[in-house]
């Protein structure tokens, strides 16, 4: 009989963040300059320089911690993480250890269980054909990137699934990014992630041993990592052989997963507090102003587009990840009596015509004219199919929906005695199509709505379409 | 012009009685001349033009070598910086220099990386004493302490990490202060160990010292651990010693001192004594602990400090196959015996396992040791010890054996522990040589510690001009 397992799931995210300078001295930030163009004598390490605390990157700290639901240390330090490599310009890393800034917290269904401030380490580019380590002619250094200011955020082994991972980091990247503390970009590194994998017998509560999957670049490479190393350590506890405690790298090409290290050659970094800087001491008035700078966030605005405006889930979820659509949302809710919903349907409408990644406050429709439009949709002034053409107009030319359809003529019909002749009109045209019906098949009433809707350019009401007919009919 | 002090000099060249390129000249000529080994830098030329209107006009400044300066070799004493010529200067030179406008006479020798009591771990050759040339000026800034010892330069600044300013200082027999930790920025200064090292001042006498401290002093944003002082440095006046309490540590003052620093100790309280002063036995329990966790947070601090030196952006490189190999051969050749053995007892006392049975232990020493002093500043204004347990020893007597060496900063390394104030000041010979008193105050007391200073220097009278005429 086999047993069946469980993964557990725990993420550390690493940050960049989008402060003006580095974490510990003034060079700005590089955005893919000129190699060694954005460094100084403070992140290069020369000899008698001193690091000094980004006060910027410690307000966004708080920040992400007070959006997190932390508990932001009356006091926290920084420690220094020491080891060689070229990468790293003094030596060691200025990190925090067991102090960090923030403690504990939640987001969504995923405990968080702190979150740290750091400084990135800089880039070595490996000179040859591969651009790998491996077979290189040289390996250089960029220092730009060298001391970039990092938040660390570690997760609680809360994470039972690959999708719950993917959907986790989703919540987290967009609530990053309306943070404004970050470019939570991938791709460019700014932002990066770890997974802690553990499997363990379905309703066991001890946890096994984990593995560490290395700086995964996409949200899609690490639900495919984590299934790959669930999958890996579910054979090796099959075939009774123990998984050992070490740090993987995933290759999303091959599918294959790779050992970096052992436990055995992981570094004894020699954490000590570091001396050349002072500790974090929040003020009240640190702590207000990170308050202050907190907009609203997306699981808090999915919650009320639902329960105040009685969105959909998946409208709601839709604004709250897309805030410049949200926002709009509103606009035209309150501008049309708050009917809500519609306001939700004509603007999914009017994002599918800009695109998601277009401002709609930036478009020619106004807030006031789509809830117009809604306004003529909801009294039957115009039918649906005429609104999406009136909207089509909108986009294109900036005008009232009410003289587009007007000058369009895609009023809807009034007047049921234009409508019932059209009607009259279309069954004598189409005999062979009454006689079906008449035979029985109610269904081949359909065949004569397309010509009606066709004589009447969409403008008359389907409901009142399929009442003259059954009327006229006799069916 | 050799019997001027700094500030005499000084005054002349504003009141236009001396002439300030002359002045500056006679010193740069001495320096290049200097027969001690003081000196890893000298200027090459006297500044074509100097702004009068600044306090320190033409007053030559000689700086100990792990002081960064601009475009100007900074070797810190090791072979690992030949010739490193830093982009910046230190903020504690620009202080001195562009600000308070004295002029760079050169770089003084020092033990490499600061690590060490008599200069003699330098890659550049060890600094002689300018009282006895087959003895050491002490160190680690032996050099600093020999310029103005033997007269090449009429002040200059040090590094103080366990006794490196206090304890040269007195084997020479000169005024050498330590300010609080936190009154002068450590930006560009080479680190040793971060928690310790202080800049401070090598000088003729106490009042040079409060002069050349008033321009160094300050906050400095480029230093989170700088605090600069709650009021300015005056001048002292002082003549008496009128209501002073001084206590003195018997853990600090008996076994393992000179006889002959023992009885210049006693009659220079005597001394304090006739110019007003009470003088009582204290207690600093734990200050005989202070040497050894001194050698264990000051080497722990100073391998993390000192991994930078790894051959990759500046400074001297061993090429080789791997980066490990680079790594290993660069170290290896570039560092001296003393700072390789400090890496080593630092790597180890942090390592995991170790951290709190060392250097865990060494901080809770520190606090102690800390916590003694505030106790005793309870009941005394301040306290006093010799500065140095002996007079200068000769070269190479303790090169070989580490523990007698490291044992010289005995008396010092308490004061450094707990970031208080301390100066040397000489008061008489031992065997015609040196030797030094200090007087350590709580946190920003330098004002009233140069008070006191000055007044037992004026009872002392000691002259130190025997070094150098």
């Amino acid at each position: 009989m086999s047993t069946e397992y469980e993964p557990v799931i725990g993420l550390e995210i690493h940050v960049q963040l989008k402060t003006r300078t580095k974490m510990f001295c003034g060079c700005e930030l590089s955005f893919g300059e000129e190699p060694n163009t954005r460094t100084c004598p403070v992140c290069l390490g020369l000899p008698g320089t001193l690091p000094v605390t980004n006060a910027q990157a410690v307000q966004y700290g708080i920040m992400m911690g007070l959006a997190l639901g932390c508990e932001i240390a009356p006091r926290s330090i920084f420690h220094r993480k020491n080891y060689f490599y070229p990468d790293l310009s003094k030596g060691y890393q200025i990190s925090q250890y067991d102090i960090p800034l923030c403690l504990g917290g939640q987001l969504g269904d995923v405990k968080i269980h702190r979150i740290h401030l750091e400084e990135d380490a800089a880039k070595l580019v490996h000179v040859g054909s591969s651009g790998r380590i491996h077979g290189s002619e040289a390996s250089v250094v960029d220092y730009n990137r060298g001391g970039t200011p990092l938040a660390e955020i570690v997760t609680e082994p809360d994470i039972y699934s690959a999708d719950q991972a993917r959907d986790w980091l989703t919540l987290l990247r967009e609530t990053l990014r309306q943070l404004g503390v970050s470019d939570v970009n991938m791709e460019e590194g700014s932002l990066r992630c770890d997974a802690n994998v553990s499997i363990r017998p379905k309703g066991s509560k001890a946890l096994g041993t984990k593995t560490e999957l290395k700086n995964m670049n996409s949200f899609r490479f690490v639900a495919q990592g984590i299934n790959a190393e669930i999958a890996r350590q579910t054979a090796l506890l099959e075939s009774g052989e123990p998984v050992t405690q070490e740090t993987l790298h995933f290759d999303p090409v091959s599918g294959r997963i790779s050992s970096l290290r052992s436990k055995e050659e992981a570094h004894d970094y020699r954490y000590f507090p570091e001396p050349d800087l002072v500790p974090i001491v929040p003020t009240p008035e640190m702590m207000a102003a990170a308050e202050a700078a907190i907009p609203e966030l997306p699981a808090e605005r999915e919650a009320r587009y639902e329960s105040d405006f009685g969105l959909p889930k998946d409208t709601a979820h839709l604004f709250a990840y897309e805030p410049t659509w949200g926002t709009y949302f509103e606009r035209v809710a309150v501008e049309g009596d708050r009917d809500a919903k519609a306001a939700g349907i004509w603007v999914t409408e009017l994002r599918t015509r800009l695109g998601a990644d277009a401002d709609p406050h930036k478009s020619a429709v106004v807030p006031a004219q789509l809830a117009a439009l809604a306004a003529l949709a909801a009294a039957k002034k115009v039918t649906a199919a005429a609104a999406r053409t009136v909207l089509d107009k909108m986009v294109e030319t900036g005008d009232h929906p009410a003289e587009i359809a007007e000058a369009e003529g895609l009023t809807a019909m009034e007047d049921s005695g234009e409508l019932s002749q059209i009607v009259a009109k279309v069954i004598s045209e189409n005999q062979d199509v009454v006689e079906r019906i008449r035979g029985g098949n109610a269904k081949a009433m359909g065949a004569l709505v397309g010509p009606i809707m066709r004589e009447t350019k969409g403008r008359a009401d389907g409901g009142e379409v399929n009442r003259l007919l059954r009327e006229q009919l006799g069916v | 012009m050799i019997e001027l002090t700094a500030k005499q000099a000084a005054d002349a060249i504003r009141s236009g009685e001396l002439d300030a390129a002359e002045y500056f000249e006679f010193y740069r000529q001495r320096a290049a001349k200097d027969p001690y080994n003081s000196y890893v830098w000298v200027a090459d030329e006297t500044p074509a033009e100097i702004d009068t209107s600044k306090p320190f006009a033409g007053v030559p400044i000689a700086i100990k070598d792990l002081f960064c300066t601009e475009g100007i070799p900074s070797q810190a004493g090791s072979k690992i910086l030949e010739d490193y010529r830093p982009p910046y200067s230190a903020t504690s030179v620009k202080k001195l220099t562009t600000e308070a406008g004295s002029t760079l006479l050169g770089k003084t020798n020092q033990d490499e990386f600061a690590m060490g009591s008599s200069t003699e771990n330098s890659a550049y050759g060890p600094t002689l004493n300018p009282w006895d040339t087959t003895r050491v000026p002490g160190g680690s800034s032996g050099g600093s302490a020999a310029v103005v010892a033997g007269a090449t330069a009429p002040w200059s600044i040090g590094t103080d990490t366990g006794g490196s300013i206090r304890q040269p200082a007195a084997l020479t027999g000169i005024v050498g202060l330590k300010p609080t930790y936190g009154a002068i920025s450590r930006y560009g200064m080479i680190a040793f160990a971060s928690s310790l090292d202080q800049a401070g001042t090598f000088t003729r006498d106490v009042t040079d010292t409060a002069m050349l401290l008033s321009a160094m002093v300050g906050a400095d944003p480029c230093d989170q651990t700088s605090l600069g002082l709650p009021e300015p440095v005056r001048l002292p006046t002082a003549d008496s010693l009128k209501g002073i309490r001084l206590g003195v540590p018997e853990e600090l003052s008996g076994e393992g001192i000179e006889e002959g620093v023992l009885k210049a100790f006693n009659e220079t309280l005597e001394l304090a004594k006739q110019l007003g002063a009470t003088v009582e036995t204290t207690h600093l329990p734990h200050a005989p602990h202070g040497l050894a966790a001194y050698y264990l947070i000051a080497p722990a601090e100073c391998s993390s400090n000192l991994a930078r030196y790894d051959g990759v952006r500046f400074g001297f490189r061993k090429q080789a196959d791997t980066l490990l190999d680079m790594y290993n051969q660069t170290r290896e050749a570039g560092f001296g015996a003393e700072v390789k053995r400090r890496i080593m007892l630092g790597t180890y006392a942090l390592s995991s396992g170790y951290y709190d049975a060392y250097y865990g232990r060494a901080q809770k020493v520190r606090t102690l040791i800390a916590q003694d002093f505030k106790n005793a500043f309870g009941d005394f204004d301040f306290i006093v010890t010799p500065t140095a347990p002996g007079v200068a020893f000769e070269l190479n007597s303790k090169t070989s054996d580490p523990l007698a060496m490291y044992l010289n900063d005995f008396c010092t390394v308490p004061m450094s522990l707990a970031g208080i104030p301390a100066i040397s000041i000489p008061n008489g010979l031992s065997e015609g040589l040196p030797v030094g008193f200090q007087i350590a105050g709580p946190a920003f007391s330098e004002n009233r510690i140069l008070d006191a200073a000055l007044a037992l220097e004026k009872a002392i009278g000691f002259d130190g001009s025997k070094a150098y005429a």
